[in-house]
């Protein structure tokens, strides 16, 4: 029945899958077919399995940034803290794994690697509702509070490490710390631990927003937030929910980020959220609130990715991969102004 | 027979026909809004089109100013066919139009709003000075006490319908098209706007205009046509008709409004609101100590003029304002710390007045704009469950009759009135046990209107109390027990059904605003 283009673009996904809509969404799905055949076309070594993996590695990291950017986009919002949270998160790992000395007791800890990979998640979650709670209470604009938070989170880390690198994360067995590279380097079944991690965050991403009460409230609250608080949702709450997660995923992004390096410095991250945007961005969604999938936000980050690590393969150099990135960005936003300029809102 | 020049092709004798649309059709993929439509505007006079919602009376208008493409058809302008590619060219020709929606910057003044796109140029740029005076005469002719830079965003609602009659009167066009210019107005705004085309007429403008009051506009029409389903069904000058008439042709049977319901027992008090007071951003009571009951079964009518505080005195009550001091008790238990959600969940929820900013999620579809409220009775565990919200909103579609493609329409295909719909479907998706509506029947048809009278009738009977804000009597008598006047804040009188209007109506003030 409903086959109007208004009908069609105003639809959400809700979590199945079909051709249709996926054709709709397709621009970012054709574009990474596209670079997957010119990539391919040009290297050998683009089109195997082991290179998949790798750049699948890659993009874990954008990916779960791009998550968190999404969600706090689609309720209408911004966050720009999202690389320095990733950097304070892995500097804090490396100073955990370095030991934490009591001096009052005289003893230095070393908390096990799962207790420092949940205290990180913890301070990144911290940090992430620091964001909400400025926006939503104090009504700060999120552009304004995201960006004070970056500053200072960055300036954080710079102090904790004196500007320097931890370059140790392996642990010491006879402290019972090792086993952060895990993250980094081990597969299961062939794939990369970080993949898992992204394709777990961004299915439960995909189910909370397509099935759960709160990925409702989540699209309303960004597609007319007065309608949405008369609606009975607690938008504040739903607000400071969603800057928090994005923090938790950033803490994420920056663990596997410093297993795979094995190293964590102050400097990490450093433009990621405007990568993470640009993900979102290439996967449809709307930087005004209310529109947009996770599979869009995952198809642009593999966009993003696979574009990248392509341009380094045949060995582009930098600045040109600078200049494709851009052009990708602006020809997705281009499509979305088409896409939603003629849509179902009547003149 | 006008001094004025901007009437240039006006001829000594009116009547005769100068815009017309011929066979026009409008279809939306598979939706046709207009199946060959053949329209006249009379030079000098007034054309009102009645019709159902949905029926495609705005889609012609949209027509017929430009704003839309015909799928197939001709607009032939004083007797030659003509193609509009935008509202910037029909302008030019001298025709304008009142959207149903408003579509202001509520971010902007007044005077800019009224400016906006045909911006007065002086030697040293926008000349602010003479487009501030513009707007202060406008205001006058229109009876209306709004500073030009006064931004849209702070006038009620009612103000805001004023702003945008206003730019369309500024154009000085020969053509003027009012889509639901009343919607929001009170009795006196609407006898001054009245006054006003009376005047444009005179002057040898045209007029079509669009309501769902339909007393009112049979007070001023020449005219007559009905739409119906994208089809124009019947048409006759103001000498043959009658209101029987009208709603005859628009859905085939006739509606009485009926009475309140009766023969049942009403219960305990269900909302009691008490000293409730509301201060505006400066400070100054909009409601001021005021205290009513609603007992369950029982449907209470607030009626006043614009701005008598009936808004904020249900927006402090859902939650969404602050008070300065009262209590809101619910079936017994003292409210008022509660969010709105909270209170929507024990049963206290609102139809917001304003549709657009307060009613809509416009990124959202039909169904889940009717589901947002309740979302939380059919979410088991984490998830939500696709079959019983489905089921929700094909109740509500059917039960406030939306007409619409289905619950994945987005919420922007929808005429005005099935939007309206769906945000009293969406609270009464909720089950409240104290319902309140702000205007609920802005802009619904008569058979709608039935229904929602029919629905709020049969929750009385169940138990479900009813507040009910309006500025139109007769609403009040149709369906209320008891009819509370507001005026400046407070209660000024209170009545049984059998009041008459006139009673009504001197009680809010209304004799001295006019
Ligand atoms: N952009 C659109 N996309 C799809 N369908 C639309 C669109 N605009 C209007 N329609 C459909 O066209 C029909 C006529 O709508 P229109 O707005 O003209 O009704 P109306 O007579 O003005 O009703 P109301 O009294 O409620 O304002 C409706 O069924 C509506 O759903
Ligand atoms: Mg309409």
């Amino acid at each position: 029945m409903s086959d109007t283009t208004n009908t069609q673009t105003a639809k959400r996904s809700t979590g199945g899958f079909d051709i249709a809509r996926l054709l709709l969404e397709g621009r970012a799905f054709f574009a990474l077919i596209v670079i997957i055949a010119v990539f391919s076309y040009m290297s050998p070594n683009y089109f195997t399995t082991s290179n998949f993996l790798i750049m699948s590695s890659h993009v874990a990291i954008y990916g779960l940034l791009a998550i968190g950017m999404l969600l706090v986009i689609l309720n209408g919002g911004i966050d720009l803290s999202v690389g320095s949270i990733l950097a304070l998160a892995g500097v804090s790992a490396g100073a955990m794994m370095q030991g934490i000395e009591l001096q009052a007791l005289g003893v230095i800890l070393y908390p096990p690697v799962w207790a420092v990979v949940v205290l990180t998640c913890v301070l990144g979650a911290f940090v992430g509702a620091v964001n909400g709670v400025l926006i939503s209470i104090f009504k700060v604009p999120a552009f304004v509070a995201t960006l004070g938070v970056m500053y200072v989170a960055r300036g954080v880390a710079l102090l904790m490490t004196n500007g320097l690198t931890y370059n140790n994360l392996a642990g010491k067995a006879e402290f019972g710390n090792t086993g952060f590279n895990w993250l980094g380097f081990s597969r299961i079944a062939g794939i990369p631990i970080s993949v898992l991690v992204l394709a777990a965050a961004a299915i439960i991403a995909g189910l909370m927003l397509s099935r759960s009460a709160f990925g409702r409230w989540l699209y309303a609250s960004g597609g007319n937030e007065r309608a949405a608080e008369l609606s009975g949702v607690p938008t504040r709450r739903v607000k400071i929910a969603v800057y928090t997660l994005s923090g938790i995923l950033s803490a994420i992004a920056g663990l596997v980020l410093a297993s795979q390096l094995t190293s964590a410095g102050p400097t990490a991250g450093q433009t990621y959220e405007l990568t993470a945007i640009a993900a979102v961005v290439i996967g449809g969604a709307a930087l005004t609130g209310g529109r947009g999938t996770v599979r869009g936000t995952m198809l642009g980050a593999f966009v993003i990715g696979f574009l990248s690590d392509g341009l380094v393969i045949i060995g582009v150099s930098s600045y040109w991969q600078t200049v494709f990135t851009g052009a990708v960005i602006v020809l997705a936003v281009l499509m979305n102004s088409l896409q939603y300029g003629r849509g179902g809102r009547k003149v | 027979m006008s001094p004025r020049t901007s009437v240039p092709d006006a001829t000594p004798e009116p009547g005769h026909v100068v815009l017309a649309a011929r066979n026009v059709a409008k279809s939306y993929g598979n939706v046709h809004a207009l199946k060959g439509v053949n329209f006249d505007i009379h030079q000098g006079q007034v054309t009102t089109l009645f019709g159902e919602n949905g029926a495609g009376k705005s889609t012609l208008m949209k027509v017929l100013s430009g704003v839309i493409q015909p799928t197939s058809g001709e607009i032939i302008l004083d007797g030659r066919p003509v193609v509009f590619g935008n509202a910037a060219e029909a302008r030019d020709h001298g025709i304008s139009i009142i959207h149903q929606e408003l579509s202001l910057a509520p971010n902007l003044s007044v005077r800019d709003n009224i400016f906006m796109g045909r911006e007065l140029h002086g030697t040293t740029g926008v000349d602010f000075a003479e487009e501030e005076r513009q707007t202060r005469k406008l205001m006058e002719e229109l009876e209306e006490n709004i500073d030009p830079l006064t931004p849209v965003e702070d006038l009620r609602l009612g103000q805001q319908q004023i702003v945008e009659i206003a730019r369309a009167l500024s154009v000085n066009s020969r053509i003027l098209i009012m889509d639901e210019p009343t919607s929001a107005l009170s009795a006196s705004e609407v006898e001054v706007l009245f006054k006003v085309i009376r005047d444009l007429t005179a002057r040898g403008v045209s007029i079509v205009y669009i309501s769902h009051h339909l007393e009112e506009a049979l007070t001023i029409t020449d005219h007559a046509v009905v739409l119906r389903d994208g089809n124009m069904t019947a048409y006759a000058p103001r000498a043959e008709i009658d209101l029987e008439w009208i709603v005859r042709n628009m859905v085939g049977e006739n509606y009485d409004l009926g009475s309140p319901p009766n023969g049942y027992e009403m219960g305990g008090v269900a909302l009691s609101i008490r000293n409730l007071s509301v201060p505006d951003a400066s400070g100054v009571d909009l409601v001021r100590d005021l205290s009513l009951d609603v007992r369950a079964g029982e449907i209470v009518c607030v009626y006043g003029l614009m701005g008598a505080g009936r808004t904020e005195l249900l927006e402090a009550a859902a939650g969404r304002l602050a008070k300065t001091g009262g209590e809101i008790v619910l079936e017994g238990r003292e409210v008022s710390h509660l969010s709105i959600g909270e209170r929507i969940a024990r049963g206290l929820a609102l139809v917001p007045e304003d549709r657009q900013r307060d009613g809509l999620v416009q990124t959202m579809s039909v169904g889940q704009n009717l589901s947002l409220a309740s979302i939380r009775n059919f979410t088991r565990g984490l998830f939500t469950q696709h079959r019983a919200e489905k089921k929700l909103i094909q109740d509500s579609i059917r039960e406030v009759t939306v007409k619409t493609d289905g619950g994945d329409a987005s919420i922007g295909s929808l005429s005005g009135g099935n939007q309206q719909k769906v945000v009293i479907g969406k609270i009464l998706a909720t089950k409240p046990r104290v319902i309140m509506l702000d205007e609920p029947s802005r802009g619904i048809d008569i058979g709608a209107k039935a229904e929602v009278f029919r629905l709020l009738a049969e929750g009385a009977k169940q138990g479900l109390a009813v507040l009910y804000s309006t500025s139109e009597v007769g609403e009040c008598l149709s369906i209320a027990h008891r009819i509370i006047v507001m005026h400046k804040g407070r209660i000024s009188a209170v009545f049984d059904s059998n009041a008459s209007k006139e009673q009504i109506m001197a009680a809010s003030g209304e004799a001295e605003a006019a």
